[in-house]
C-alpha cells in the first residue's frame, strides 16, 4: 500500500539516510534536503518533497522527535532531533545494510564463474 | 493507548504538515532569489524540485491514518456487493435470521417487562408484601394466598415494628356506584392507613387518602383511579369534591392516581378508607394483604424476625371476644415469608416466560444453524474467488475478517427488520397473552430489549460467521489447485455440516417434545370436571345488595329471589340459580373454622379452615354440579331458617368417610351458632381453576343463623339457556334485575366458557408459544435437513454417476441417500432425547397429568421426527437416481 519513497532507492534507504545526517545534528526539512543533497554530491535525485512522507514514518515510530523554533535564517520552523531509539535503529539498518552489500558485491565480483 | 492520541491530534498534525511544507518553499524560493532567479522562475524551479504538493501531503497524512478503520469500510462495501450478487441466499438467509430475531425480541420483551424491570412506584426495591404461612392451621392450604393478615394485626405490626418505614392492608372488593344513567358496580379496594405511603405515588389531582380519612363513622372519602375518572367525568379535574354514591352513600372525591397505578397487583376504580375501630379489633378476620417499606438496610429476613417478635404481643393486645384464648393461635404455628413486592405481583409466571424465553433461544439457535450451512455452501463455491484474492495479496486474516464482517452484516440486518416484525409481535403477544398475565399493559419494546437485540444481532452473525471462517481458514491452502473439479467429497469436508444438521435435530426434538407435553397437559385439564357442565349455556353475572340499599336480611334473600323468578321468565330460559361464587371467576372466598357436632375440640385447638358459600336452591341444576348424596335444600327451608347445610364430597370423605355418612351430621361456624343438619353432599368443584386442587367446601343456604351475616349480599346468578351471550337475551336479563329494583347493576357478565377459558389461559399461552417455536424447529430443521441432502447429492453427483455407470440401480442410490440421512437423524434424535430428558423436567410445574418424561410423547416426537426427516432426505435422494452416468461424467 504505502508507495516506493523514491523511484531509484530501495524502500527504507531515505529513512536511513535522514537518521545518518540527524545523527550528525538536529536540523529542519530543508537543511536537510540540502544535507543530503550536498553530502552525496548531488549523486541521487531525490524529489525534495518525498523526505516528508519519510519523516512522517519516522516520528510515527518514534524514531525522530520534532520541536518548532525559530531557525538561523530567522523563521519559524520544524527541526528534527534523533532519539535513542533512532540512534538504535540506525545502527540495525546500517549493519544490515552493509550485510547486504556485502552479499550483492561479492556476487557481482568478477570470479571463478 | 497511542492510536486515541493519535486520533485526537490528527487535525492539527496536519495543519502542521502544510505549514512545514510551506516554509520549505517559500526557503527555497529565497535562496533560488539570492542565486539571482527571478521570483516567478524561483517558484516554478521551487515547486518542481519539491514534487506534487497535494500527493505528499497524502502520503504524509496516510502514515498516520488509522488503516483498519478505512480498510474495514472497505471490506464492508466489498461484502454488500457480495451480498448483493446473491439476493436469494440473501433473502432466505435474512428472513431467517429476522424471523429468529423478532420471536426472541418479542418474548425478551414480556420477560423484560414483566420479570426484570422494576415494579411502578418509587425505590420500589423496599417494597415487601408481608406474606404468612400457618402450618398449623388445618385447611389453610387450600387458600393459595396463604394466611393474610387481620386488622388487629396489621395494628400491632405497624405500631411495633423496627425494620418499616410504613406499613399498610388493604383487600378488594366491589361496590355499586348510582345516581349515574345505570347503575354500575366498580372495582374498589379498601386501604388502610399507610398504604398509600408505602407506595408512594403521588395522585395526579388532589391528595391521597390520609390518617384523617380513617376516622371510623367519620367523613366518607373516596380516590378514582385515573382509568375510572377518565371513563366516568372525562378526565375533569374539576371532580375533586364531588359526591358520588357508592352502595347508596355519598363519598367526597379528595383524588385520582396516576394512569397504570395500581394496588400490588389489584386493578380498581375507586379506593376508599378501610376506617376500623381500633377499639373493636379482636385478632380473627385473616382478609387483608400487607404491604411494607423496609427501612434502608433492613432485610426481608431482619423483617421475618420483626414480625415472629411481634406475634405474641399481637396475641397479648387482642382477643376473640371474652372467654376465649387468644393464645390458641400458636397451634397454627403462623410463620412469616416476607417476600418482595416484584415477587408478590409476577408470582408464579417468570418460570412459565423463562421457559418461553429458552424455546424461543432454541429456535434462533437452530436459524443460526441454518444460517451456518447456507454460509457454509457459500464459501465453498467461493473458493476460486478466495484463492484469487489470496493470490492478488490479501492477508488470511484480511480474508477470514471479510467473511465474518459479512456475517456480522447479515446478522445486523436481520436485527433491523427483526425489531420490525418484533413491533408486531409483542402487539400479538399482549392481544393473544392471558390476560391474567400480571403486568400485561406493561409489555413495551424498551432500549432494553433494543439492546438485547443489538447485542443478539452480534452474537449470532459471529456465531453462523465464525464457522465458515475458521473452516476456511483450514482450508485455505491449495484451493487453486483443486481448480474447481467435482471430486467426490470427502467425509471430512462434510463433517462440520452434518453436525449442524444433527444439533438442528436434537434442539428440534426439544422443542416438540415441550410442545407435546403442553398438549398433553392441555388434553388431560380438559378432561378435568370442572364442577359445572356445558359452560357456553350457562350465562353469569355479579350482582351486589348493599346494606345502605336494603338494611334486612330477609328483604336481601327475597329480592334476590325475585329476581330470579323474573329470569327464569324470560324465554328460552331452563333454570336458575345463584352462588355466592363460581368455581374459577377468582373472588377471594371466604373461610372459617367450622366446628362439627361429632368432633370434640379440646380447648386449646382450633377447628380446621374450610371455605364456605352460599348457594341458592335450584342453583346446582341450572350449573350441572352434580349431587353426590341426599337432597338439595328448598326455598320453604332458606326462609324458616331451617338449620341445613351440605358440604362438599371431598369433606365428606376426610371427615366422615363416605359422602352419605356425612348426610344427617351437624356442622356450625362458631359457638352461638345452632347446629346445621348436612342435608346434602355436592361433588368437588375446581375452585381455583382445573390444575388446581379441589377445595374442601361449605354451602349454606343464602341466609343463614349468622351474627355477622346473615345473607349473602355478592352473589353470582347463573342462568341456563341455549341464547346466553346474544344481544338480546342480554337486553332482557338486566330489563328483568331492573324491573325488582334499578338500582343493581349487573357486573361481570359473561358466560362460564369465558370464565373456564380464561383460568387456562396461561396453559392455552404456554402451549401456542411452545407449539409456535416446536413448528419453527421443525421447519427449520426439515430446512437444514433437506439443505444438506441436496447439497451432498450435488456434489457426488459424479460419483453417483460413477456407481451408477458401474451397474448400481436406482435402488440403491435412494437407499444409500436416505441411509446417510437417517444416521443423521438418528443421531440427532438420540442426542435429543438425552437433552430432552434433563430439560423438559425445568417444565415440570407446567404440567399436569402427564410427567415430565412421558414416554408416549418421547416416541410420539421421535417418530415424528424420524418420518420428516426421512422425507426431508426423499425427494435429494430420488434427484439422486435420476442422474444420468452419460452427463454427470462428461461435466469434468
Amino acid at each position: 500500500m504505502t508507495k516506493p519513497a523514491q523511484r531509484d532507492l530501495f524502500p527504507g534507504a531515505l529513512e536511513m539516510m535522514i537518521l545518518r545526517t540527524l545523527k550528525r545534528q538536529p536540523m529542519h526539512g530543508y537543511a536537510l534536503v540540502q544535507q543530503i543533497k550536498r553530502t552525496s554530491n548531488d549523486l541521487l535525485e531525490i524529489e525534495e518533497g518525498s523526505l516528508y512522507p519519510a519523516l512522517q514514518r519516522l516520528l510515527k515510530e518514534g524514531f525522530v522527535k520534532a520541536e518548532w523554533g525559530i531557525s538561523s535564517t530567522n523563521r519559524r520552523v520544524r527541526t528534527y532531533k534523533l532519539t535513542p531509539a533512532g540512534t538504535r535503529h540506525l545502527e540495525r539498518e546500517v549493519s544490515s545494510f552493509e550485510r547486504m552489500l556485502k552479499g550483492i558485491t561479492q556476487v557481482l565480483a568478477p570470479g571463478e564463474l | 493507548m497511542n492510536w486515541l492520541k493519535q486520533l485526537f491530534s490528527r487535525r492539527r498534525l496536519y495543519s502542521e504538515l502544510s505549514e512545514e511544507i510551506q516554509a520549505h518553499l517559500e526557503e527555497k524560493v529565497e535562496e533560488l532569489v539570492a542565486d539571482g532567479m527571478t521570483p516567478e522562475e524561483a517558484i516554478r524551479s521551487a515547486r518542481r524540485e519539491f514534487g506534487n504538493v497535494g500527493l505528499i501531503e497524502e502520503d504524509c497524512r496516510e502514515v498516520w491514518a488509522w488503516p483498519s478503520v478505512e480498510d474495514v469500510f472497505f471490506d464492508i462495501r466489498c461484502g454488500m456487493r457480495a451480498l448483493l450478487h446473491s439476493p436469494v441466499f440473501v433473502v432466505v438467509a435474512l428472513l431467517t435470521i429476522a424471523i429468529g430475531i423478532a420471536a426472541n425480541a418479542a418474548v425478551f420483551s414480556v420477560v423484560n417487562s414483566i420479570v426484570l424491570k422494576p415494579l411502578n412506584y418509587p425505590r420500589s426495591e423496599e417494597l415487601v408484601a408481608l406474606h404468612q404461612l400457618a402450618p398449623g392451621a388445618e385447611g389453610l392450604a387450600d387458600f393459595e394466598s396463604g394466611l393474610l393478615l387481620s386488622q388487629s394485626m396489621y395494628v400491632t405490626y405497624s405500631e411495633h415494628n423496627r425494620t418499616f418505614q410504613s406499613s399498610g392492608v388493604w383487600a378488594t372488593d366491589t361496590a355499586n356506584v348510582t345516581g349515574f344513567a345505570q347503575p354500575e358496580q366498580v372495582r374498589t379496594v379498601g386501604v388502610s392507613d399507610g398504604v398509600f405511603e408505602t407506595l408512594g405515588v403521588r395522585p395526579v389531582v388532589g391528595r391521597w387518602l390520609s390518617t384523617a380519612d380513617q376516622v371510623p363513622n367519620g367523613p366518607k372519602r373516596v380516590v378514582l383511579s385515573y382509568g375510572y375518572w377518565q371513563r366516568r367525568f372525562g378526565g375533569d379535574p374539576g371532580v375533586l369534591g364531588r359526591n358520588i354514591t357508592v352502595d347508596s352513600q355519598p363519598r367526597e372525591v379528595v383524588g385520582v392516581m396516576p394512569k397504570g397505578f395500581r394496588f400490588v397487583d389489584a386493578d380498581f376504580d375507586l379506593a376508599a378508607p378501610l376506617a376500623f375501630d381500633r377499639g373493636q379489633l379482636i385478632l380473627a378476620g385473616f382478609g387483608f394483604h400487607g404491604i411494607a417499606r423496609l427501612k434502608p438496610g433492613a432485610t426481608i429476613a431482619q423483617a421475618n424476625a420483626d414480625l415472629i417478635r411481634m406475634l405474641p404481643i399481637w396475641m397479648d393486645s387482642f382477643s376473640n371476644g371474652p372467654g376465649s384464648n387468644p393464645h390458641i393461635y400458636e397451634t397454627w404455628r403462623i410463620t412469616p415469608m416476607i417476600r418482595s413486592l416484584k415477587q408478590e405481583v409476577i408470582g408464579n409466571v417468570s418460570e412459565l416466560l423463562w421457559v418461553v424465553m429458552g424455546t424461543i433461544g432454541v429456535v434462533m439457535l437452530i436459524a443460526c444453524a441454518n444460517v451456518t450451512n447456507l454460509l457454509l455452501v457459500r464459501v465453498e463455491a467461493r473458493q476460486q474467488e478466495l484463492a484469487v484474492r489470496t493470490a492478488l495479496g490479501a492477508g488470511w486474516a484480511r480474508i477470514v475478517r471479510g467473511l465474518l464482517l459479512e456475517s456480522l452484516m447479515l446478522g445486523l440486518m436481520g436485527g433491523v427488520l427483526g425489531v420490525g416484525l418484533a413491533y408486531a409481535g409483542v402487539r400479538f403477544l399482549v392481544a393473544f397473552g392471558p390476560s391474567n398475565l400480571p403486568r400485561l399493559d406493561e409489555i413495551a419494546i424498551d432500549t432494553r430489549t433494543l439492546a438485547f437485540t443489538l447485542v443478539l444481532s452480534v452474537l449470532s452473525g459471529l456465531l453462523f460467521g465464525l464457522i465458515p471462517a475458521l473452516k476456511y481458514a483450514g482450508e485455505r491452502s491449495g484451493a487453486l489447485q483443486s481448480g474447481g473439479r467435482t471430486v467426490s467429497t470427502s467425509r471430512e469436508r462434510h463433517r462440520v455440516r452434518n453436525f449442524l444438521v444433527i444439533g438442528q435435530v436434537a434442539m428440534a426434538l426439544v422443542l416438540l417434545m415441550s410442545a407435546g407435553l403442553m398438549i398433553r397437559t392441555f388434553g388431560a385439564l380438559s378432561k378435568v370436571d370442572p364442577g359445572f357442565s356445558d359452560p357456553r349455556h350457562l350465562q353469569a353475572m355479579r350482582i351486589s345488595i348493599p346494606e345502605t340499599l336494603i338494611a334486612e336480611p330477609e328483604r336481601v334473600t327475597q329480592t334476590q329471589s325475585a329476581i330470579l323468578d323474573k329470569l327464569e321468565a324470560i324465554q328460552g330460559v331452563k333454570s336458575v340459580g345463584f352462588v355466592s361464587e363460581m368455581p374459577m371467576e377468582g373472588f377471594e372466598s371466604d373461610w372459617d373454622n367450622i366446628f362439627a357436632e361429632d368432633r370434640v375440640y379440646a380447648d386449646n385447638t382450633i377447628p380446621p379452615l374450610r371455605l364456605y358459600k352460599h348457594i341458592s336452591p335450584g342453583f346446582l341444576q341450572t350449573a350441572g354440579t352434580r349431587l353426590v348424596a341426599g337432597r338439595e335444600m328448598t326455598w320453604a327451608e332458606v326462609y324458616s331458617l331451617r338449620p341445613v347445610v351440605m358440604v362438599s364430597e371431598n369433606l365428606s370423605r376426610d371427615m366422615w368417610g363416605t359422602p352419605s355418612a356425612a348426610v344427617g351430621k351437624r356442622l356450625r361456624q362458631f359457638p352461638k351458632m345452632p347446629w346445621h343438619e348436612v342435608v346434602g353432599v355436592i361433588q368437588d368443584v375446581r375452585e381455583k381453576g382445573v390444575q388446581e386442587k379441589a377445595p374442601e367446601i361449605v354451602y349454606w343456604a343464602p341466609l343463614v343463623h349468622n351474627l355477622f351475616a346473615p345473607a349473602v349480599r355478592t352473589a353470582t346468578f347463573v342462568i341456563r339457556s341455549e341464547r346466553t351471550g346474544t344481544e338480546g337475551f342480554l337486553k332482557e336479563v338486566s330489563a328483568a334485575v331492573w324491573s325488582v329494583n334499578s338500582n343493581l347493576p349487573l357486573a361481570s357478565v359473561r358466560t362460564m366458557q369465558d370464565v373456564y377459558d380464561k383460568s387456562l389461559a396461561r396453559v392455552s399461552f404456554t402451549l401456542v408459544m411452545l407449539g409456535i417455536a416446536g413448528a419453527m424447529a421443525l421447519a427449520l430443521g426439515i430446512i437444514g435437513i433437506y439443505g444438506v441432502m441436496s447439497y451432498t447429492v450435488s456434489q457426488r453427483q459424479r460419483e453417483i454417476g460413477i456407481r451408477l455407470a458401474l451397474g448400481a440401480q436406482g435402488e440403491d442410490v435412494l437407499q444409500m441417500v436416505l441411509r446417510q440421512g437417517t444416521r443423521l437423524a438418528l443421531v440427532g434424535v438420540a442426542i435429543g432425547i438425552g437433552a430432552a430428558l434433563g430439560l423438559t423436567r425445568l417444565m415440570t410445574n407446567l404440567l399436569f397429568g402427564v410427567t415430565a418424561h412421558d414416554p408416549l410423547t418421547f416416541l410420539a416426537v421421535a417418530a415424528l421426527l424420524i418420518l420428516v426427516a426421512l422425507l426431508a432426505c426423499y425427494i435429494p435422494a430420488r434427484r439422486a437416481t435420476l442422474v444420468d452416468p452419460i452427463v454427470a461424467l462428461r461435466h469434468e
